[in-house]
């Protein structure tokens, strides 16, 4: 093994701990500014030698800077499949990243690298030479928003980005051009997907600008009830206005959403209970589960924790199973292949004790 | 919920349509509805960009396309020696000069994808520079205005209208 995950500040994980407002809703915020060094092809078009010359930049530009000054060089290209998923699990980095993109492994460009403290990072010869990002506990858009503008404005200072009047930060993908901001909330959404409000309710966001994604972003699957937002548009608006104009749906589907779980209760109190407390049994004593399967039944456990039914598991408890009970992570964890037969009894062994210690404590 | 059309995979598309001023809504599972047309947002969410361009290049090639300036296939980037077809071809720019060597192209994407084509966000005052004077800072804003005047894009002229107003 080339890398420890361990390692990484805070296992790269603060969020988890469920500190964030709306926590019990919200899992997590997420805002990523895209930039490019100018009078450099992008990655896609770069040499070797020109990705291994952005790193060598960005590196430099880190060590000048408050926020990333100490902050470890997780190179891609020196770890096997198994600890880049595991990086990508953990939502620093992405498939693209990663080498994840399409059927099996696609390897990494040279010069692929994560800078991170925890709660701000890099990532560098992604599609973009620069993706400077933050992850936050809970919904915190402008929290998010506000570390990151430090981090850009002092790597700004060092690096020269390719910045133009009329398209503002120029990105390989037009999709980004302008502000070059994505800003991301990871929202936990089951009310409304039992009331069958959800496709009215997505249906809403897309018309306003806004997009959906699963878990793992783009091109991802929804699993358990689990729904990122996320802006659609990147020009033509102020970073402000963008944030502002998320921040303002996510509160409208949070207010839904408890309504929604308002109106289970009072309906069919007989039925939530039922189905939060199988979920709860199944994790607790199931010998053998599918990711699928856990990633459902976590999500009704979750629903159980937000409608005080079950008051004996956190919902750190249920971040920390949301991440730990993944392939990459299993696999890595056992030295096992991502295939291994094993590992749906593995997971179903390390849920039962993470939630008997819970109970015990 | 089982599709109403198939019967056997479970509806994700809610279909509501008014036909002769009665209002039907129909559950179908994501196949039946991409047989009938129906977009989700979940294929739209994955839809690549590099299909929406070939379909804007057809668009255009076939007349249709109206506004949609569709540019010359081979038009180069001299940098970093992209064609506009590769661009079309991965949905991917090559470098930063190529917004320069399609520059029409792209104005009328943008405007599709965001609505707008006019950056009106934070401003990258460059590395290690001095805060840009005032009088350059108004300078900007009025070019940017009077672009956005021509582009008959009032909303964001009045916008910069008012950031100049604020400045003086």
């Amino acid at each position: 093994m080339t890398f420890d995950p361990d390692l990484l500040p805070d296992g790269g994980m603060l969020w988890l701990d469920a500190s964030g407002p709306e926590g019990n809703i919200v899992l997590s915020t997420r805002v990523r500014l895209a930039r490019n060094l100018a009078g450099r092809r992008f990655t896609i078009r770069a040499e070797p030698a020109d990705c291994d010359t952005v790193l060598a930049e960005v590196e430099r530009a880190s060590r000048a800077s408050q926020q990333l000054r100490d902050a470890p060089v997780i190179r891609l290209q020196d770890m096997d499949l198994i600890e880049r998923q595991l990086l990508h699990e953990r939502r620093l980095v992405s498939r693209e990243l990663a080498g994840l993109e399409g059927e099996g492994d696609r390897g990494v460009r040279p010069g692929s690298a994560l800078l991170t403290d925890g709660v701000v990072g890099v990532m560098v010869n992604e599609e973009d030479h620069v993706r400077l990002q933050c992850l936050k506990s809970g919904f915190a858009l402008d929290e998010a928003y506000a570390d990151l503008e430090r981090l850009d404005a002092e790597l700004g200072k060092e690096l020269a980005f390719s910045f133009h009047e009329e398209f503002g930060y120029l990105t390989s993908c037009p999709t980004n051009t302008g502000t070059g901001l994505r800003a991301s909330v990871l929202i936990h959404l089951p009310g409304l997907v039992l009331t069958k409000e959800i496709a009215k309710v997505l249906r809403g966001l897309s018309q306003v600008g806004l997009t959906f994604r699963g878990l793992y972003g783009e091109g991802s699957e929804v699993v358990g009830n689990f729904f990122q937002l996320s802006n659609q548009t990147t020009l033509g608006k102020s970073e402000e206005d963008l944030l502002d104009h998320l921040g303002d749906m996510v509160r409208k589907v949070i207010e839904y959403e408890e309504q929604a779980r308002h109106i289970l209760q009072r309906d069919a109190p007989n039925v939530i209970a039922d189905k939060v407390w199988r979920a709860y049994g199944l994790l607790r004593y199931a010998r053998s589960l599918s990711f699928e399967e856990t990633m459902n039944l976590l999500s009704g456990v979750r629903l159980g924790v937000g409608l005080n039914l079950i008051s004996d598991v956190s919902v750190y408890t249920l971040n920390k199973l949301l991440i730990f009970t993944q392939p990459a992570h299993l696999a890595w964890r056992a030295k096992k292949g991502l295939d291994d037969p094993d590992l749906p009894m593995m997971r179903a062994s390390y849920t039962r004790q993470l939630l008997e210690a819970e109970v015990a404590r | 919920m089982q599709c109403d059309r198939c019967s056997e995979r479970p509806a994700s598309v809610h279909l509501t349509q008014i036909v002769n001023n009665s209002v039907t809504t129909v559950h179908l599972c994501d196949q039946c509805a991409a047989g009938k047309g129906v977009q989700t947002n979940a294929s739209v969410a994955k839809f690549p960009l590099s299909d929406f361009l070939a379909s804007m290049g057809k668009a255009g090639g076939g007349g249709g396309g109206g506004e949609v300036t569709v540019g010359d296939d081979a038009t180069l980037c001299d940098f970093c020696q992209g064609t506009l077809k590769d661009f079309r071809d991965t949905g991917r720019l090559g470098c930063p000069n190529c917004y320069a060597a399609f520059g029409q192209h792209l104005r009328d994407l943008l405007r599709r994808l965001h609505g707008s084509n006019q950056h009106v966000g934070e401003r990258y005052e460059g590395a290690q520079s001095m805060p840009e004077p005032r009088d350059t800072k108004i300078g900007t804003l009025r070019n940017q205005l009077q672009r956005a005047v021509e582009v008959e894009n009032f909303e964001l002229a009045a916008e910069l209208r008012d950031k100049i107003k604020v400045i003086e």
